[in-house]
């Protein structure tokens, strides 16, 4: 056989099952990205989210002999309780952005298997009511700012 | 005045490059010598005068200048000294900064170097000049490092704790030097394309260029490793974050280049090939400034926020297009002078070894663009993180370490079974027992042994090689010690490469160790009671607050017992800064060659009856640092100046 033959044979093979490895690693593995009032419309029980939004102010608990966070995450339209097994990160906390990724479970939370909080000079604790519009910007940054632990 | 002085500065710094790239051109095309020396004067003025703008800056900072809007954020009273300097270049306008001087650094290393060279040089002059004007105007106009702030604020916001470390020192610069020494190989390429002299000469130069920008992208990717390791608290060295892949895709193109570029010298083929790697690898530290300076990567909205991203895009497609405009161009004279003989050679291998570093650099981006993608195709924002990255990237790493052990090896041209027979007979037998031994000992991942059995094979062929080689030299009669450093030393770039292999093997087995065998715990501990982990006692004994230089410290005092009835004391914290509303960790490790024992401390009780603790035993961990200090010391080696 011509080794050009063979060389080019070889490359389409390997571009073959690249292509192939990147179709499945990216069916296995992709994250949706949403709110939590997307995630109160349509709850996909099972499903891997992303989910964004701010820790609604008096909802944390820890619960310190189970090791066990639960909080509600918000968008300012609808919320979402969170539980996640572990401690929270650096920078999480009340009133601050946080992106957990997980499930929702059938029991009726979402199921958080990590947790990253997002720490920017722009969102301090807001004082009193937090308009919808500091929402918006909260979720945009959280979508494109939030680094993984 | 010294922040309005510094602006002025900048923007004589950004008017003067501009003159000096034009005159280096007209020079280069017209062969007037006055204007090429014109030139030259510019590059150095501008040198100065960005060295001036850095330390104006700096001045800033030590001096508590907080009508800077810049130093008013990054520092506070505070700050410690050594961080008021690190601090500089902290975030996005004082990256800029050192990055430009970086450039004007490497712009004056160019002149005193290449300046007796003719025939590229003025041309090389010409693109290092206008791509530093470029970055010298993203500092007067979207990233303004002198900006003022008015009212002066009596004290500033005070630095991001996490930067709080030595790492802050090494690890931006290494990573810079890096991305910035990326940019001579390229500033080469064009020059070699507008010249049309493609031949012996870019090649020869960018290479060692390659090697020195490699040398400091690989040691500025170790150090954020090791930072990211024993500061951020999670246990983990890489995460396949956004500014991760960012920094890894320029490091994997050049390496392919490196790579490349020598069947270019042997057999003058892939010419094209490489001036793509060189175009390409340059683009991605581009693109990667754009990434993580424009804050895109979820959101094209995000243009909006700020002029930078523009700035960056337009920058990066001017370099891809003239660049490949170029390339299309010179077609004609990029043509092979030799042909693939077989399948079966070091050509073939080397080239495979191209194909699997550009098909990772390409899942990499992929995967870090597909946010975007995902958005702009179906209006769904959908990412992909580690698992995607791993799936995709460990087989092709895995394909990569066995043909690292192939390629030294092998024949060019065509390898007989002979040859085949003679240079892997034992390296696979070596691989093999490897397989063995770890399925024997109850290794239960395919992925470990695989990679440790890969491994093995790839360390049996650099042993076979050095063995054969001083074995030869010893018949000569030199004893055992000079026959290996005369054969390292006069053939440095070959025995550079072996030990550059050796300390990715090395990392690798970290890297595998670390993944398969790490086990980690997290439980809320009463005082006196303790938490079992692989094969330690981890027992809480107790609180304590103390107030240190720049916050106030909650440490935890923590007694492990080991396998061998060892005890050490370990004292994992909580820090509050100031200016930070939560706190930080503070991690307390033990590294040891076959594991590092890891405790993070989590949240606690405030009278000191019990506290959450996160225990990890990470394996094999440390090899990943010795590997990456025998692969720097091999890049070292490979740089030296050849004694034949």
């Amino acid at each position: 056989m011509n080794p050009r033959l063979k060389f080019i044979g070889g490359g389409a093979a390997i571009a073959l099952a690249l292509g192939y490895m990147i179709y499945a690693g990216v069916t296995q593995s992709a994250v949706y990205f949403i709110t939590p009032s997307e995630l109160q419309a349509a709850p996909i029980p099972g499903k891997a989210y992303r989910l964004g939004g701010m820790v609604a102010a008096g909802s944390l608990r820890w619960d310190a002999p189970a090791v066990e966070l639960s909080f509600r995450l918000t968008d300012g339209k609808g919320s979402i309780p969170v539980r996640h097994r572990g401690t929270p990160p650096d920078l999480f906390g009340e009133g601050r952005g946080a992106v957990v990724e997980g499930s929702w479970t059938p029991e009726g939370y979402f199921k958080a298997t990590l947790i990253m909080a997002k720490h920017s000079e722009e969102y301090r604790a807001p004082h009193g009511e937090t308009p919808p519009s500091r929402y918006q910007n909260l979720i945009k940054t959280l979508e494109k700012d939030t680094r993984a632990p | 005045m010294t922040p309005e002085l510094g602006s002025a500065v900048l923007w004589v710094a950004a008017a003067l490059a501009l003159y000096g790239a034009g005159a280096a051109a007209s020079g280069a095309a017209t062969g007037r010598v006055a204007l090429i020396a014109s030139a030259q004067h510019a590059a150095l003025a501008v040198f100065a005068l960005v060295t001036t703008a850095f330390l104006l800056l700096v001045y800033a900072f030590l001096t508590f200048d907080f009508s800077v809007l810049y130093v008013a954020r990054q520092t506070n009273l505070n700050t410690p000294f050594y961080f008021r300097i690190t601090g500089v270049w902290g975030a996005l306008e004082g990256s800029i900064v050192l990055w430009s001087w970086m450039l004007a650094l490497y712009t004056l290393i160019l002149v005193i170097r290449h300046r007796s060279q003719r025939d590229l040089y003025p041309w090389a002059l010409s693109v290092m000049l206008g791509i530093l004007c470029f970055f010298l105007l993203v500092m007067t106009i979207p990233a303004p490092p002198f900006e003022r702030l008015t009212p002066v604020p009596a004290d500033g916001r005070g630095l991001n704790p996490l930067l709080e470390d030595t790492g802050m020192i090494t690890h931006p610069v290494a990573l810079y030097l890096g991305f910035t020494g990326f940019t001579v190989p390229f500033a080469f390429a064009l020059a070699a394309l507008i010249a049309g002299r493609v031949g012996d000469t870019w090649i020869t130069v960018t290479r060692r260029w390659t090697i020195v920008a490699w040398y400091f992208l690989s040691l500025g990717l170790l150090i954020g490793g090791w930072w990211s390791y024993h500061v951020l608290g999670w246990g983990g060295y890489w995460a396949w974050d956004p500014v991760e892949n960012a920094a890894v895709m320029p490091w994997l193109t050049g390496t392919a280049f490196l790579h490349s570029v020598m069947i270019q010298e042997r057999r003058r083929m892939l010419k094209l090939w490489n001036i793509s790697l060189v175009l390409l690898t340059f683009g991605l530290t581009i693109f990667g400034t754009f990434l993580t300076r424009s804050g895109v990567i979820a959101s094209v909205h995000s243009f909006t926020q700020g002029s930078i991203g523009v700035f960056f895009l337009a920058f990066l497609a001017l370099v891809l297009l003239t660049g490949f405009g170029l390339l299309a161009w010179r077609w004609p004279l990029l043509r092979a002078d030799g042909e693939l003989d077989s399948v079966l050679s070091r050509e073939s291998a080397f080239l495979l070894n191209n194909v699997f570093l550009v098909a990772i650099a390409f899942t990499v981006f992929f995967g870090t663009v597909f946010p975007l993608l995902s958005e702009a195709a179906r209006g769904v924002k959908i990412s992909v993180g580690a698992p995607f990255f791993n799936r995709v990237n460990v087989p092709l790493f895995l394909a990569l370490i066995f043909m690292m052990g192939v390629g030294p090896l092998i024949a060019w041209r065509r390898a007989s079974v002979d040859n085949l027979k003679r240079n892997f007979l034992w390296p696979v037998l070596a691989g093999i027992a490897a397989a063995a031994f770890l399925t024997a000992l109850g290794v239960r991942s395919t992925l470990a042994v695989l990679a440790l059995a890969f491994t093995a094979f790839t360390g049996g062929t650099i042993a076979l090689d050095v063995w054969r080689a001083t074995r030869a030299r010893a018949r000569t009669g030199l004893a055992l010690v000079p026959a290996v450093t005369s054969l390292v030393l006069r053939h440095n770039r070959r025995y550079g490469g072996f030990t550059i292999h050796l300390g990715i093997l090395v990392i690798a087995v970290g890297v595998t160790g670390s993944q398969a065998w790490s086990r980690q715990t997290e439980m809320t501990l009463r005082r006196g009671e303790s938490v079992e982990l692989a094969g330690y006692q981890v027992r809480f004994d107790g609180l304590a607050a103390t107030r240190e230089g720049t916050h106030d410290k909650v440490m935890g005092t923590f007694t492990v017992v080991g396998r061998r009835g060892q005890t050490t004391v370990m004292h994992p914290s909580k820090k509050f800064y100031p200016q930070e509303q939560s706190p930080i960790a503070g991690v307390d490790y033990r590294i040891g060659l076959k594991e590092d024992l890891y405790l993070v401390l989590g949240d606690f009780a405030r009278d000191g009856s019990q506290a959450t603790v996160k225990a990890q035993v990470n394996r094999l961990v440390s090899w990943i640092w010795i590997g990456g200090g025998i692969l720097t010391l091999g890049a070292l080696l490979a740089i030296l100046p050849s004694r034949k």
